[in-house]
């Protein structure tokens, strides 16, 4: 297995120029996701599905203590542990050797466990083919030692695309530079191996609360009782099974 | 910036890395602010107050670089004695001739000047002169002006431009930004110190703008008060100074290099003048001046012949200038069209542009082209300006009937970018070539093929008449590749370049002569095609090389990247600071030496002087950095060549609610106007047109739309026609976000979806709130676009700058009802009832 790749999304150099969605599109030669004026500040793509998967959110939080526009660009978070791909039934979803997690649409049955597995949201399925659709990390390009089709596009830097681990030492650099410089809001989202996910394969640089931006807070992979939930569903049948055993073996009273 | 040009502002992004800090100066908070350190809103078309009063601040606070101002300016010039100031004639200067709306330039002079001839035919009436665009002639030179004026330097003489600067912007104080630009006192104060701090020997400030400054009538002003700003920090020629002009899109700048404007020749010598330049001494009489760079005219101008009309071309036919077109006056993109409609212009041809939804006065558009001859449009899909006459606003309305259009219309599919080979030449004069990644489809096939063909096609039909024998003698002789006959671009690019007696491609326009023994199709573009080479394909990383990265395409001219360098060193040629240096003399090897090309000559010592009598380069003084000016000097006052004053001065667009509380001349008196029926104005007093509106670009768009309304995935990112509006603005007429608006103009109503965003915010201007509304341009009816909507456009009149000739685009007057506009013959009710209040 190769090292682990991921991206680092510095919100605080994103320009919202959304070159990462058009790149996108057009490497993975993903459809149009409707034309429709949401009139939500210059975010007409609403957020990530089937037929997006680069986001760029807008942000207007124009207050008594100073005018930002905050834009970031979402993407699928190639989480440590992917509730996705433990209950997809096809194996459609796997972890290629960058650690990454693709779905591969010629096995995919549009079965759609994985849509509400996924703790933030990002896998959907396509109305026309019902199958599930999600970033790919561009699975392609990295097997021909090429960066993603977003991150190269990307004219700030905002996407850095790396293996993850080096990519986090930046980020803690980045963070130290912002709050030396008095950005004290400035706060890393998913990069913390013991979270909820055991950390994503893409984590952020935010420039306030998870929650203004349309993130989870607090993302847990939706699969993490699934083991004691087996253990419980278990011991409740070993217990159904020895009351009915009991009945059985006292017999019927009088 | 980041709006309009994202992939450039990542060097804006690095600079702030390093330090950098960005003010950004706009009427909205736009994707610039939002990485900016400061945004300061401003009203649309108040810039020169801004400017003009950053200006005033550099003089009182006596911050300018003095060293810089008093050797490489023509701060202590003197000027004639029958000057007046705006100051002194309330909003005119002295020359004004009311009866054409044109200035009489000869008392802007420097003192005792001999009026040079140029200068007769501009004070005939200045009628020819500002007629036809001419001030835009001078391009990247300047009009003639004595080389040696007299001077103070101790700049105490009130004739002397420094005083008359002071006095000239006195009242452009604090106070009045607040009240005609609506920035606070306090932002001023801090943009004003910001740039102050970062400027002189050790640190230099470069302002970036684009056509949020030139589209008004008075845009060549707005940057020439910059100039004048930049030359008194000393922040001109220098590394990390400048005023860098964004332009329109891809290769604009390579289109007024080689130009597709009527008033210029290749490397911006003027397009000859039917009634002043028969000969061709007529012709270099009056162009530009003998001293500066500008004095080897005839060189420049006999090559291009030669490019033209090779072996036929000879001294003794005056190298076949009388084969070259001739003007008349103004005919400029909008005299056109109004030409169209009086029925005076038949055929019109439309490569790569959509006026019937990206030009000003989109319903004049549509009456010209309705009343065409023949329209050929060349374009990648069929857009508006192909099918107005089955789909237009007018066919709508009932003004128009198909039916009744004559216009016989040819459509031709184009080539796209990657579909041809070629170079752009972008905003920092650097050629880059591209390589054709893909055949065109189909049809389609480049702009050099069509032009190339059909130049062939009307020259297999040339007779033999004189009126045909500048065609028969043309030098059209291509190589030709592929399937299709396709014209060699490197051959077209090779002749740019120009060839030697030899036939071997020049280096340097230098080796350009005045004989007839070298061709050259655009001598600021001769090098490109040095030693043989492509220039213009180098693609060396920058990472390979020095930051300046010279090995990285080709910029006119000679490959610098830095015009006017000299000014980096200091009279003496040392470098102002080390943290600045850039080119310097070098006092042992006697040259000029530095990470760039030297914009000077090499070996001209910095202690040269010109000796009496001297011509062309050989007049300008070793610590004289502004070579291509007759005296060599960078000039805060202009004694010549511009149509509308020698300095900045603020006029209200010729649309605003707010009168111009500085002068009781309103708007600029020379501003050039068309005012005809068909291109009616809003009235500047009542409150029918209550508030500013200006128009603008989105990232996600490209101008008229004709290149990403069909792409779904750029369509899909701003799907529809809007307008932004202020909280405030929104609450006052009921306009819901989201919901529809019409937004009205004498010329036109259209409707937009509404965006309400805090982003826009109501200004106090003249102690009244004044709402600006927001509208990009993008949209049209058709266009072979996934999306749709009105065009922005029609809600503009026509009215120009006087020298440039550009549209006031950035600020008009409008109002703006709730909901969606009325349909058909409603609309123009609606229209005619706006007029007749």
């Amino acid at each position: 297995m190769s090292e682990r790749v991921g991206f680092f999304t510095d919100t605080s150099v994103c320009i919202g120029c959304k070159a990462c969605e058009v790149a996108c599109k057009e490497w993975n030669d993903v459809p149009d996701d409707g034309f429709v004026f949401r009139a939500t500040s210059y975010d007409n793509t609403g957020g990530l599905g089937a037929s997006t998967w680069r986001h760029v959110a807008f942000i207007e939080d124009f207050t008594e203590r100073g005018d930002r526009w905050l834009m970031s660009s979402d993407v699928c978070k190639h989480c440590t542990h992917a509730a996705c791909l433990d209950v997809c039934p096809t194996g459609a979803l796997f972890r290629t050797e960058f650690d990454t997690i693709v779905v591969q649409a010629d096995i995919c049955n549009g079965c759609g466990y994985c849509v509400p597995a996924c703790p933030y949201g990002v896998i959907d399925r396509r109305e026309d083919d019902g199958r599930a659709w999600k970033c790919t990390l561009c699975y392609d390009r990295l097997r021909d030692g090429l960066e993603p089709a977003c991150a190269k596009a990307c004219p700030t830097d905002s996407i850095q695309f790396g293996p993850l681990e080096e990519l986090r030492e930046r980020a803690a650099e980045r963070l130290a530079t912002l709050h030396e410089a008095g950005v004290a809001e400035a706060r890393l989202y998913g990069e913390r191996p013991d979270d909820g996910v055991g950390g994503d394969g893409a984590f952020f640089l935010l420039l306030d609360e998870p929650e203004v931006y349309g993130l989870p807070p607090d993302p847990v992979v939706t699969t993490r009782d699934l083991p004691s939930m087996w253990l419980w569903a278990g011991a409740a049948a070993v217990s159904m099974a020895a009351a009915c055993f009991g009945a059985f073996a006292r017999g019927p009273r009088r | 910036m980041a709006e309009c040009h994202p992939v450039g502002f990542q060097w804006v992004m690095e600079a702030k890395a390093r330090g950098a800090k960005v003010f950004h100066i706009d009427p909205r908070f736009t994707r610039t602010s939002a990485m900016a350190d400061a945004h300061l809103p401003i009203r649309a078309g108040s810039d020169i107050v801004l400017l003009g009063a950053l200006i005033n601040h550099v003089l009182k606070g006596a911050h300018d670089f003095r060293e810089y101002v008093l050797a490489y300016t023509n701060a202590s010039a003197i000027i004639s004695e029958d000057f007046r100031d705006t100051e002194d004639l309330d909003g005119l200067f002295s020359g004004f001739q009311a009866d054409n709306a044109s200035y009489d330039p000869a008392s802007w002079s420097y003192e005792g000047e001999d009026v040079p001839r140029e200068r007769e035919e501009q004070a005939r009436g200045g009628r020819v002169h500002a007629g036809s665009a001419s001030a835009d002639q001078y391009g990247s030179g300047g009009p003639s002006a004595h080389p040696t004026p007299h001077t103070d330097p101790t700049l105490t003489d009130r004739r002397c431009v420094y005083q008359l600067l002071a006095y000239h912007f006195a009242r452009y104080t604090p106070k009045l930004v607040e009240e005609l630009c609506g920035i606070p006192r306090a932002d001023f104060q801090r943009l004003a110190n910001a740039i102050v701090a970062n400027s002189g020997r050790e640190r230099t400030t470069a302002w970036v703008y684009s056509v949020g400054w030139t589209q008004h009538t008075v845009g060549a002003q707005y940057i020439r008060a910059a100039s004048i700003l930049q030359l008194l920090l000393g922040n001109i020629g220098r590394p990390g100074g400048g005023i860098l002009a964004l332009r329109g899109h891809a290769s604009i700048q390579g289109s007024t290099d080689i130009p597709t404007l009527f008033n210029i020749l290749p490397g911006y010598m003027p397009m000859p003048h039917a009634e002043l330049h028969e000969t061709l001494e007529d012709y270099l009489g009056y162009a530009a001046g003998d001293t500066g760079f500008w004095g080897n005219k005839r060189s420049y101008l006999v090559s291009l012949l030669k490019a033209w009309w090779g072996d036929s071309a000879t001294a003794d036919n005056d190298f076949r200038f009388g084969y070259m077109p001739r003007i008349t006056g103004d005919h400029g993109t909008y005299a056109t069209v109004f030409g169209q409609i009086d029925g005076t212009v038949k055929g019109y041809f439309v490569i790569g542009e959509n006026p019937a939804v990206g030009s000003a006065g989109g319903r004049a558009q549509r009456l010209g082209l309705a009343n065409l001859d023949w329209l050929v449009v060349r374009d990648l899909v069929p857009i508006e300006t192909a099918t107005f006459w089955k789909d237009g606003p007018e066919i709508e309305t009932g003004e128009l009937r198909t039916a009744d259009i004559g216009t016989e219309v040819f459509f031709l599919p184009a080539a796209s970018h990657v579909e041809k080979e070629g170079t752009f030449t972008q905003t920092q004069r650097l050629l880059q070539w591209r390589e054709k990644a893909v055949e065109p489809p189909g049809d389609c096939r480049s702009d050099l093929w069509f032009y190339y063909h059909l130049g062939k096609l009307l020259r297999e039909r040339a007779g033999d008449t004189e009126m045909d024998a500048p065609l028969r003698d043309l030098t059209w002789d291509y190589p030709e590749e592929g399937e299709h006959a396709d014209p060699s671009a490197e051959a077209v690019l090779r002749e740019i370049n120009g060839t030697g007696p030899d036939g071997r491609a020049l280096s340097s326009y230098l080796d350009l002569a005045p004989d007839g023994s070298t061709r050259c199709g655009c001598w600021i573009y001769c090098g490109v095609f040095a030693d043989e080479v492509n220039q213009a394909a180098r693609r060396k990383p920058g990472r390979e090389q020095s930051l300046v990265a010279p090995e990285w395409g080709w910029a006119w001219p000679l490959n610098r990247r830095i015009l006017y360098n000299r000014a980096s060193a200091d009279p003496q040629g040392r470098p102002w600071s080390e943290r600045k240096s850039y080119i310097v003399w070098d006092p042992d090897r006697r040259e000029w030496t530095g990470p760039d090309v030297p914009d000077f000559e090499k070996d001209k010592p910095p202690d040269y002087v010109p000796p009496p009598g001297a011509t062309a380069q050989a007049a300008i003084a070793g610590d004289a950095p502004f070579i291509m000016q007759t005296d060599g000097k960078g000039w805060l006052f202009a004694p010549a060549g511009l149509a509308d004053g020698p300095l900045p001065t603020h006029y209200e667009p010729d649309e605003s609610p707010v009168p111009n509380t500085l002068y009781g001349t309103r708007a600029s008196p020379a501003r050039k106007t068309y005012r005809r029926p068909d291109n009616p104005a809003n009235p500047v007093a009542g409150t029918r047109f209550p508030y500013v509106l200006t128009t603008y670009r989105l990232t996600e768009h490209h101008t008229a739309g004709g290149m990403s309304r069909s792409l779904a995935h750029l369509a899909e990112l701003q799907p529809e026609m809007f307008c932004e509006v202020s909280p405030q603005l929104a609450a006052e007429l009921g306009l819901d976000n989201g919901g529809w608006a019409t937004i009205i103009t004498s010329r036109a109503a259209i409707e937009a979806r509404v965006l309400v965003s805090a982003r826009v915010r109501p200004l106090r201007v003249a102690g009244r709130t004044v709402h600006q509304i927001g509208v990009p341009y993008h949209w049209g009816w058709a266009g072979g676009g996934l999306v749709t909507g009105d065009a922005a456009n029609d809600l503009l009149g026509i009215v120009l700058d006087p020298n440039v000739y550009i549209q006031e685009s950035k600020a008009a007057t409008c109002d703006v009802l709730p909901g969606r506009r009325p349909r058909g013959a409603a609309l123009r009710a609606l229209i005619e009832e706006y007029r007749r209040e």
